[in-house]
């Protein structure tokens, strides 16, 4: 029995880091899901290539050359390394040792192990550069106002955690006996092996042990991390991508709600006295435009749970750049926040959520900063995944001005001229030919 | 200026090959109606049989749909589409990128499907079909800037038209750092024309002006109205008006063809 108990403790472990894994993603998509019903079922075969296109194929990362190339090391290293896992998991199991090195034969095996091994050194020197330019050279769009606290560590973690791991990884190899014995597949590892020539083969094998064991414990807390960080995006960018707007960006929803209406007012045979349809007081009126969470629609709250903070948008912004409060991440960022509250708020009143008396608009995004865009689709365009945060500002801009008549008054004064003479400048609709006879 | 109206076409019983949506900006502003005149010169130029609706032309909208009014913006485009389609129209020009948007993405979903062009397609599609040549000699050499419209650009991938016409003036041309996907807004999208800015460090005209003067250019052209607004004040900002003209592709067109 004795002997089982390693597999018994790896076992527990396996099923406790996948169980509370997913008990959070479930959580994950039940917040997703109180948004509204959007259509973004249509066109696939342009939403497949879409996804291929930009996640799979990181299309848009190299659109900065530098984080763009380390990003593809990092993301290719993460992929394929973990197809070792699959060998980490049946041995921990079964208590055997390199399980696929006599299925696959030295050469094949070797071949495998020795490109993980590549793979991992060059993850780490990435990491180690991601970590630099964060940290030394303190790029900019890593710095902004919203970048502090637990952003900011956030970002700090998931490099430490990558390091640890990969080194771990490394330290495993060249730490088996056997493995560097034979020879194969130690490209990398041959080299650190080395470091531990002074040691007993008791304590060397120790020591593979214990990097084994914390490299598969590793592994198991960061997947357990993602949901508590801005790392989701190694799972979100995929539906990110497939479910993203495909019209031009310059399209904008037209409400349809407000058609309804409009027809309505326009009809010349309809009844303005009539009544109601049967029933039909009862319902409550549609809300226009966004205040909170729950009246954006679920691929705006997918694209909250995507953003991983990488401020490609803000460095971009016009307003942002200008020094105006207006940040596209931070746009996203409160959104999650605020998602994740409106979450916990449901899960501490036994599933229905208890208002708080706190919304997205005023609690978490002002209106100096929604009016401060000019939704000049900058953001949208260098998003690396496909979030779209001006969707989020125009809802919220529809809300304030349709359901609160809360615009800036030049603005107002604007629209009163476009009601009044059709131009948003206070000329009349008699003179807008006088330009011909002009010079 | 000849310019006829839908409603004179009507009258003679004519139908036009296209209709030129002037805008707000192009009717009113002083420096707007001066690229309104370019290009019907260019239109007539090139034998173009269009129409204007006149005192029938009423806003888009656009602008108060990016102010988040969207009642106003459908109430101005139903009221257009029926204008539009009383006079069944197929075919739209504009100088002005946001009207372009609209209309090519948002009015058909209410009713209003047109074949729209914005004004460079069109002189682009004049020449393809050879009733159109620009001549390369008033301008040539010149140092120039083109400064992308984010409802041109971004908004709808409209990135080579306006160089291709661009060149073909014979100009100096240098792109600045940040252009076609990467440009940088001239600040008076999303209804910022019309209102003041937010609180900041700067004004975006200004930010974007700096931009154009890093590649020393002696012409900024644009092909939007709000973008020359912009672009204008920017450059009086940093006292360059001596040396800088902000000119839009029609007029720098029409000033190459003698118009």
């Amino acid at each position: 029995m004795e002997k089982y108990l390693p597999n018994i403790f790896f076992a527990l472990i396996l099923i406790a880091g996948i169980g509370y894994f997913t008990m959070n993603v479930r959580k994950l998509i039940r917040n997703i899901k109180l948004g509204k019903d959007i259509d973004r079922n249509d066109r696939k075969p342009e939403r497949f290539k879409n996804m291929a296109k930009i996640a799979l194929g990181q299309y848009k990362m190299v659109r900065r050359p530098l984080s763009g190339i380390l990003h593809i090391i990092v993301y290719v290293g993460f992929i394929l390394i973990n197809i070792e896992l699959l060998e980490i998991v049946i041995d921990g199991l079964f208590g055997t040792h390199r399980v696929f090195q006599p299925v696959l034969g030295d050469a094949i095996y070797g071949f495998l192990i020795g490109n993980f091994e590549v793979l991992a050194a060059l993850v780490l020197v990435a990491v180690i550069i991601f970590w630099l330019r964060r940290n030394v050279e303190k790029v900019k769009r890593f710095w902004n106002k919203e970048m502090t606290g637990w952003p900011k560590k956030d970002g700090n973690i998931i490099l430490y955690f990558e390091m640890v791991l990969m080194s771990l990884f490394l330290i495993m190899n060249a730490t088996d006996i056997h493995f560097q014995e034979a020879g194969v597949g130690n490209v990398i590892s041959q080299f650190i092996a080395p470091w531990f020539d002074g040691y007993s083969a008791e304590t060397i094998h120790a020591i593979e042990k214990t990097a084994w064991w914390l490299h598969i414990v590793g592994i198991l807390i960061f997947l357990n991390y993602l949901y508590f960080s801005k790392h989701l995006h190694i799972l979100l960018a995929f539906p990110n991508t497939y479910f993203a707007n495909l019209n031009p960006k310059g399209q904008f929803t037209n409400l349809e709600a407000v058609t309804k209406e409009v027809k309505m007012m326009m009809d010349p045979d309809a009844d303005p006295y009539a009544m109601p349809e049967e029933g039909a007081e009862d319902e409550v009126p549609e809300k226009f435009g966004a205040s909170d969470v729950t009246d954006l629609n679920w691929v705006q709250l997918m694209n909250a749970y995507t953003c991983t903070e990488c401020g490609r948008c803000t460095s971009s912004c016009p307003a942002n750049l200008t020094g105006k409060e207006l940040s596209p991440r931070a746009i996203m960022m409160k959104t999650r926040d605020r998602l994740e509250e409106v979450g916990k708020n449901i899960d501490a009143n036994g599933g229905e959520f208890k208002d708080d008396g706190k919304q997205l608009l005023n609690d978490y995004i002002s209106p100096e900063e929604l009016w401060a865009c000019t939704s000049c689709n900058a953001c949208v365009q260098e998003c690396p995944i496909g979030i779209d945060p001006l969707s989020i500002i125009m809802d919220m801009r529809r809300y304030l001005v349709m359901e609160e008549s809360a615009a800036p008054q030049e603005l107002n004064m604007m629209m009163t001229n476009i009601e009044n003479n059709g131009a948003p400048w206070q000329y009349s609709q008699q003179d807008r030919l006088n330009w011909k006879d002009e010079n | 200026m000849n310019v006829p109206t839908m409603a004179e076409m009507m009258a003679q019983g004519k139908q036009p090959e296209v209709l030129f949506w002037v805008g707000a900006a192009g009717s009113y502003d002083d420096r707007a109606k001066k690229i309104t005149r370019a290009f019907v010169k260019i239109l007539q130029m090139a034998n173009v049989d269009f129409a204007v609706l006149g005192t029938e032309e009423s806003s888009t909208g656009d602008a108060a749909k990016r102010a988040g009014n969207e009642f106003l913006f459908q109430m101005q485009a139903m009221t257009n589409i029926e204008v539009l389609n009383a006079y069944e129209v197929k075919t739209i020009v504009t100088c002005d990128p946001h009207s372009f948007n609209t209309f090519k993405n948002e009015y058909p979903g209410l009713g209003g499907k047109y074949e729209v062009y914005h004004h460079t397609q069109f002189i682009s599609k004049l020449i393809t079909d050879n009733r159109l040549t620009i001549d390369d000699v008033n301008l040539k050499g010149k140092r120039l800037t083109y400064h992308d419209p984010c409802y041109l650009g971004r908004a709808n991938d409209v990135y080579e038209t306006p160089r291709e016409l661009i060149r073909r003036l014979g100009v100096k041309m240098t792109e600045m750092k940040r252009h076609k996907s990467t440009a940088l807004c001239c600040g008076a999208g999303g209804a910022q024309m019309f209102k003041e800015p937010e609180k900041g460090d700067k004004d975006i005209n200004v930010l974007r002006t700096e931009d154009a003067l890093e590649t020393n250019p002696q012409i900024i052209a644009t092909g939007c109205p709000y973008c020359n607004t912009m672009m204008t004040d920017g450059v009086k900002f940093k006292e360059k008006e001596a040396q800088i003209e902000v000119k839009d592709i029609a007029e720098l067109i029409a000033e190459a063809n003698n118009l």
